[in-house]
């Protein structure tokens, strides 16, 4: 995984609540069996009409979607993470996630960043006026700046320390392999297998 | 590392304190707890299906990875696989062989297309008997809450958590919070689970279970059969909830009693001993609760695009409160004030992990033993597994379907979502006993009303959205 330390880039504002997982990967889009080339999809209905704002050549190379609330809801598709990654995004900013997209993006190293719905909106509001505009997004400091507005976001420690130096939580996990062992053996026998 | 050696907790010795039943078995998996730090969860059964799984296989093999507990692992075809004879899509096909080529190099036991164990992977797991009480049971896929009706903790994860927990058996999780959903009181009759789910999403909405492990309470809920607690708990994630769950209690065993994977003899004893220790105690206190008035609800009909935007068959199609439900109204092509029994849907599609196992098919059936489906519709039953089909079979009711002028199909995800060949044209619109009606969920364009497998089966037959009285 990237590391993500302090992100510079154009915003995009999607103006939308409970944007699902279906809308920004549809499913029809889910049979490769490679981690990458998902871009080309990413809000594949939404972008066959011409006026949807990723269409709008004032936003092209955003790198920051701005967004409404619970956002990423419904399927658990990593896909979506993907195509946002594939698609040039490092950040997403909205008043609230899905959890399962919240965990992807962590996985994956793009940032969701949440921030008071009246935040959201007053950085909507100065991207549509001036599009082009960029923020920062600084995990280090926690914070968002940009069009006049300085915004600090709450993240866990440990998935902030991850994010900032990139580490594979499998590694992270496998520290741990006498302590799974011993768990192991404590299990009783008579729980399930499959063989 | 804290130095604490991790143990299986037995939830009878466990503190004074009392729990709930998420608590409790979440406290029981825990292999490594540290300040700071999420909890390391011991997961005791993963199940794979070939959507969500080819790039975790090609993680573990990037890294030269092994499966750490191919014992704990069991995979299917669901989601892609065409559920009727016909040209096969390529792209599909070469997903199916890579799951077969990964299950093969990994050891892991597949249930593929052609055998009779396959099927959704949230219908084969329980009807295996390996959906047990107080397991933890993730899948790549966010209907997983379904297999909380046993009183296990199941959730949905994405492809690099699917990578985690092959390599390590484990997956790092903060603890959400705890919430109880009481339904009290007597369903009305002609209610049944999926009403009752929907209509707690219609009140809490789709996020208002988000952060939070539900567990699914009172009389309302402990009526129901197993099909029907899976039914509820299959569609928490609508409500954005992590998990659902219901305590395991005498329905719980009864069903699990003598399936393949169950417990025998003396294991069975100890079981039912561990198991019964399990639901939530009294006085524990939950994060957030909701209470709901059973005799309150009706059969539900969604006219929105998000699950939330549901109202009873007796309403109309409400006005747009805001944008998004303006929007919603747009591209479902309604009228706000709309009776809900006045909207004609084309086609009628009976399935999917929300409702496609036998208990909905007898559902079904029993509305459509004698009728016909309307002219002009149509209409399918993809059970929710090839056992579930060979059951009903058994019981005769592949004849109602087929006589009542239903496509009896082979089993998968089918029209619960547009992967496979069964998909909504551009415009078409249906009654769909599956979860999600968000925009294009069943084909580009497509328009999803969700309901029960009753009003689905009734709806059939008027033309219109009815309830089985109404015929």
């Amino acid at each position: 995984m990237q590391p993500y330390r302090r992100h510079r880039g154009r915003a995009v504002p999607l103006d939308r609540s409970d944007v699902d997982t279906d809308q920004i990967i549809p499913a029809e889009h889910l049979r490769r069996i490679e981690r990458t080339g998902f871009g080309p999809f990413l809000f594949a209905a939404w972008r066959k009409d011409p006026s949807f704002v990723l269409n709008d050549p004032g936003f092209e190379g955003a790198t920051i979607l701005l967004t409404g609330p619970n956002f990423g809801c419904g399927s658990s598709r990593e896909h979506a993470v993907w195509a946002l990654e594939d698609a040039g995004f490092r950040t997403v900013i909205a008043p609230s996630f899905a959890d399962i997209f919240r965990n992807n993006c962590t996985k994956v190293g793009l940032l969701p960043v949440e921030l008071p719905a009246e935040t959201v909106r007053a950085l909507m509001a100065a991207v549509e006026a001036e599009p082009g505009t960029e923020l920062t997004v600084d995990l280090e400091a926690k914070t968002v700046t940009g069009a006049g507005i300085l915004a600090t976001f709450g993240i866990d420690g440990f998935t902030r320390w991850r994010l900032l130096e990139g580490l594979d939580d499998i590694g992270l996990s496998l520290r741990h392999e006498r302590e799974i062992e011993a768990y192991e053996r404590a299990r009783p026998a008579r729980l399930p297998t499959v063989g | 590392m804290d130095g604490r050696a991790p143990v299986w907790h037995d939830a009878r010795t466990m503190p004074e304190r009392p729990r709930t039943l998420a608590e409790k078995v979440w406290e029981r998996h825990v292999v490594h707890r540290a300040d700071g730090e999420p909890d390391l969860l011991y997961v005791d059964l993963h199940l794979v299906h070939e959507v969500t799984s080819p790039q975790a296989f090609d993680g573990l093999r990037l890294h030269g990875r092994r499966v750490r507990r191919p014992d704990l692992t069991v995979a299917t075809m669901d989601h892609n696989v065409p559920t009727a004879p016909g040209p096969e899509d390529p792209i599909s096909v070469r997903q199916m062989e890579a799951l077969r080529r990964n299950c093969e190099a990994f050891g892991i036991t597949l249930f593929p297309t052609g055998h009779i164990g396959q099927g959704i992977v949230h219908v084969i797991g329980p009807q295996m008997g390996l959906t047990q009480p107080g397991l933890v049971i993730v899948c790549g896929d966010s209907h997983t809450s379904t297999h909380g009706a046993f009183g296990a903790l199941a959730f949905g994860i994405g492809t690099s958590e699917v990578e985690h927990v092959l390599a390590t058996q484990t997956l790092p999780q903060q603890r959400p919070g705890t919430m109880a959903i009481t339904v009290e009181g007597d369903l009305p009759p002609g209610v049944t689970a999926k009403d009752v789910i929907l209509g707690i999403i219609s009140r809490i909405g789709t996020g208002g279970g988000v952060g939070h492990l539900v567990e699914y309470r009172g009389s309302a809920i402990r009526s129901l059969s197993m099909e029907g607690r899976m039914t509820v708990c299959n569609m928490s994630i609508e409500a954005g909830a992590r998990a659902g769950m219901v305590a395991p209690d005498d329905t719980t065993f009864a069903y699990l009693e003598g399936r393949p994977h169950a417990p025998t003899g003396k294991d069975w004893e100890a079981a039912l001993d561990d198991w019964r220790s399990l639901p939530t105690d009294p006085g524990a206190a939950f994060d957030r609760e909701v209470t709901i008035d059973a005799s309150e609800l009706r059969p539900y009909v969604s006219w929105g695009t998000n699950p939330g935007q549901t109202v009873t068959i007796d309403g109309v199609v409400p006005e747009p409160v805001d944008a998004a439900a303006e929007r919603a109204l747009a591209y479902m092509a309604l009228e706000p004030g709309t009776p809900i029994r006045d909207i004609h849907p084309d086609t009628v599609f009976i399935g999917s992990c929300t409702n496609g196992r036998i208990e909905d098919l007898r559902e079904a059936a029993a509305v459509l033993r004698g009728r016909k489906v309307h002219r002009g519709m149509r209409a399918m039953v993809v059970p929710g597994s090839m056992l579930v089909k060979r059951l009903a079979e058994e019981e005769g009711l592949d004849r109602v379907f087929r006589e009542a002028g239903f496509e009896w199909r082979d089993a998968g995800c089918s029209m619960c979502l547009g992967m496979n060949p069964d998909q909504l044209s551009p415009g078409e619109r249906s009654v769909s006993t599956s979860n999600r009606n968000f925009e294009g969920r069943q084909g580009a364009g497509g328009r999803t009303h969700l309901a029960s497998p009753a009003v689905a089966a009734a709806t059939a037959v008027a033309g219109h959205f009815a309830t089985p009285e109404d015929l």
